[in-house]
């Protein structure tokens, strides 16, 4: 047995909750009318392609990237489409988005449905990339950065390490976890495939030892494929951020203000792993991803393969909520958001839903601060989050800002030990969003 | 040295005399230095802008546009009759511009008193709360993470970071209505609320005569139906009140009443007319 490794500054120990760790991978049900928003990624919307009346195949492109930082959109329904407008978030704004009524299942003949694994690779690297960018393969741990961009080193830049993060730090999310334990060879395909198009060698799987199923798993499978190791690192949040996982993994700090492609490193999802296999080994563009349904709203906690576009309220219904529901997480429930439309569509990046009880939702009232500086020794980034809020209160922005507040990861550490029940956090984030307005 | 401190009358005086001299060297040593140091880096002042300064109001509120009360002034000193024109502090008003001018001796610009006007109706009746809000009481936050308690995407957010801002003290929280009011009195058209709100409700809009004034208390640019589920005092661009008044413009299902619209002579038949009351009339409404 290798060492446990860990990032070394800050960090907690949240319960963990993995009540749905046991249950197997299931097909959500297809939907009646999927609404398929064209901005699930970070940047710019996608250019919508169809209007209405125009009928669609599973799979058809149905939105076009527009710019670099943007994504393609592929329909994951087929039928016909009767809505090209703006329909309601999860935080109850309007954004373009595309309705689709359900008829049949019909799947572009391209894709190989085929459920045999692909094991061989023959594309060149370039190939590769276009392939990931056709497919509108997005980062699927949450912030929904291209894969394309990523996997594209800019001139100038190297790359030796490629990490694929299986680490699900946040509490009841289980759907990294049981694709690992289901999927691992596609997961270590696709970091092949990865590690191909970035020019490389050397992969590392990294998971956290609380999944030892999945650990066993990758452990035989990596046997056979030279270069992908899998590394364990310690049950800890926030294990699964990108810095701190650099951290862990190979002992580089990522310094402020860079990205990890800085120490040469670059950090994709289990996830995305397992889309990038299935854009490029079977031609098949992601329209459909795992999501959890947990929390302990939920009587009968499942991790769903569930097409994009799919309304979150489907996926409640079909889990059973108990009575009195406090809130509604998409994500986990340390990062994720509270959702104020319980019908928004499932995303490219909504890695749960989690329904949590009234009773486990209060929020005391915020006490004075009393310089206890927990807060401090938790950041896993170093920063003082006491300061920040202190600054932020004052309008002092750019004071905040001299304090690194830009390097504030919103893990959410800071605001969930502060004995005084001071939402830091929300603090951290208001300094970061003035800042940047500013500019 | 020792001797001083023998305690005889003699020696008392002497001790005196010795200090009183060595106090009057420092001073004058000091006194030469400071001199020579004040002449060596003397810093040009200028005493208009000095005299200015005094004049304005000290709130460094930066209304005028200025980094504060002695930018503002050095501006003024410096200024022709020309610059002179575009500068005014609003907060001082005609009463601290007309001093002003009469120090330079330049002809005082009229300018119309102004205050602060609330484009949202979006009260605790009209527009009820649908979500609780559990993170921090701040509008711009708030703004960033969900559409807000009411569910109109352009509507306040009743969370007062305006009232927060606002250095007059002229803002408040109305406890009936949940919306921030302002005092008339106290404003003084400074705009740090226009800047504050992160969705730009806030507008500077002439006092009018007798302080009536007429103006359209919504920003939703949503399809009618869509904004009343809502808000019951949404505008819905039902284009009546632009049958009123030529100079209504309705553009996004949002009309706007600019400010030159003579408020005393439609302000009543808009008000009225308008069906889901997002207009807002200050004058005496006729009820007959």
């Amino acid at each position: 047995m290798s060492k446990i490794k860990t990032f070394h500054v800050g960090g907690i120990h949240p319960d963990k909750f993995k009540i749905s760790s046991e249950a197997a991978i299931s097909d959500a049900p297809l939907p009646q009318t999927a609404v398929i928003p064209v901005r699930q990624h970070i940047g710019a919307p996608a250019k919508i392609l169809v209007k209405k009346g125009d009928f669609v195949k599973v799979g058809s492109l149905i939105a076009d990237a527009d710019g670099i930082i943007s994504a393609d959109v592929h329909s994951s329904v087929s039928g016909e489409v009767i809505k090209v407008e703006d329909g309601e978030t999860s935080g109850g704004y309007f954004e373009k988005m595309i309705t689709i009524r359900v008829e049949g299942d019909e799947w572009e003949e391209s894709i190989d449905r085929n459920p045999e694994i692909n094991r061989e690779i023959t594309l060149s690297s370039e190939e590769i990339i276009n392939i990931i960018r056709q497919s509108g393969v997005v980062g699927m741990g949450g912030a929904g950065f291209p894969t394309p961009v990523k996997v594209d080193v800019p001139e100038g830049k190297k790359v030796d390490c490629l990490i694929i993060n299986g680490i699900e730090c946040e509490p009841y999310l289980t759907a990294d976890d049981r694709l690992m334990q289901e999927c691992a060879e596609q997961i270590v395909i696709g970091a092949k495939i990865l590690n191909k198009a970035l020019g490389i060698q050397k992969a590392i799987i990294a998971v956290d030892e609380n999944k030892q199923k999945a650990i066993e798993n990758l452990r035989k499978i990596t046997r056979s494929y030279v270069g992908v190791n899998v590394e364990v690192c310690d049950t800890k949040y926030p294990q699964g951020a990108e810095k701190q996982l650099i951290a862990a993994v190979t002992g580089r700090e990522v310094p402020p203000g860079c990205l990890p492609i800085d120490v040469n490193c670059v950090v994709q999802n289990a996830g995305t792993a397992f889309a990038v296999y299935e854009a490029v080994q079977k031609k098949k563009p992601l329209f459909e991803r795992i999501v959890t349904v947990s929390g302990d709203g939920i009587e009968n906690p499942m991790n769903l393969r569930v097409r994009i576009g799919t309304p979150a309220s489907d996926l409640i219904k079909l889990c059973r909520p108990k009575s009195d529901i406090g809130k509604i997480i998409f994500g986990g429930p340390m990062m994720g958001t509270a959702v104020i439309n319980a019908d928004a569509p499932i995303t490219k990046t909504t890695s749960g839903v989690l329904l949590m009880e009234e009773k486990s939702v209060f929020v005391p009232e915020e006490g004075a601060c009393i310089r206890c500086a927990t807060c401090v020794n938790v950041c896993p980034q170093g920063l003082e989050p006491y300061a920040i809020a202190e600054f932020t209160r004052n309008g002092e922005y750019q004071e905040a800002k001299k304090i690194h507040v830009l390097d504030c990861i919103e893990c959410g550490c800071c605001s969930y030990s502060c004995p005084a029940r001071i939402s830091l956090l929300d603090y951290c984030k208001l300094a970061k969003y003035e800042i940047r307005k500013k500019k | 040295m020792w001797y001083f401190l023998r305690g005889d009358d003699e020696n008392m005086t002497s001790l005196m005399f010795y200090n009183m001299a060595i106090l009057a060297a420092i001073a004058v040593v000091s006194a030469v230095i400071l001199y020579f140091t004040a002449k060596k880096f003397k810093t040009e002042s200028n005493v208009l802008a000095q005299e200015i300064a005094e004049i304005l109001p000290q709130a460094n509120c930066g209304a005028c546009g200025s980094a504060g009360c002695q930018d503002f002034a050095n501006r003024c000193a410096k200024a022709t009759s020309e610059d002179f024109k575009g500068l005014y502090c609003p907060v001082g008003g005609k009463n601290v511009m007309t001093k002003v001018a009469a120090k330079l001796g330049f002809d005082v610009q009229s300018h119309e008193p102004m205050v602060a006007v609330l484009h949202c109706n979006g009260t605790c009746d009209n527009a009820p709360d649908k979500v609780e809000y559990t993170g921090l009481k701040s509008c711009r936050l708030a703004n960033r993470v969900f559409v807000g308690k009411t569910g109109c995407p352009n509507g306040c957010l009743r969370m007062g970071d305006c009232v927060a801002n606002c250095p007059f003290g002229a803002l408040e929280i109305d406890k009936k209505t949940g919306l921030p009011k302002v005092d008339e009195k106290k404003c003084t058209a400074c705009g740090n609320c226009v800047k504050i709100c992160p969705r730009g409700l806030f507008e500077i809009r002439p006092v009018g005569k007798d302080g009536i004034r007429v103006y359209v208390a919504c920003k939703n640019t949503q399809k009618g139906a869509l904004a009343r589920k809502n808000c019951k005092a949404a505008c819905i661009g039902c284009m009546k009140c632009a049958k009123i008044c030529g100079d209504v413009k309705i553009e996004n299902n949002l009309s706007d009443i600019p400010a030159c619209v003579d408020a005393l002579q439609y302000g009543e038949m808009l008000a009225q007319g308008c069906p889901t009351g997002a207009i807002v009339y200050t004058g005496k409404i006729n009820n007959e």
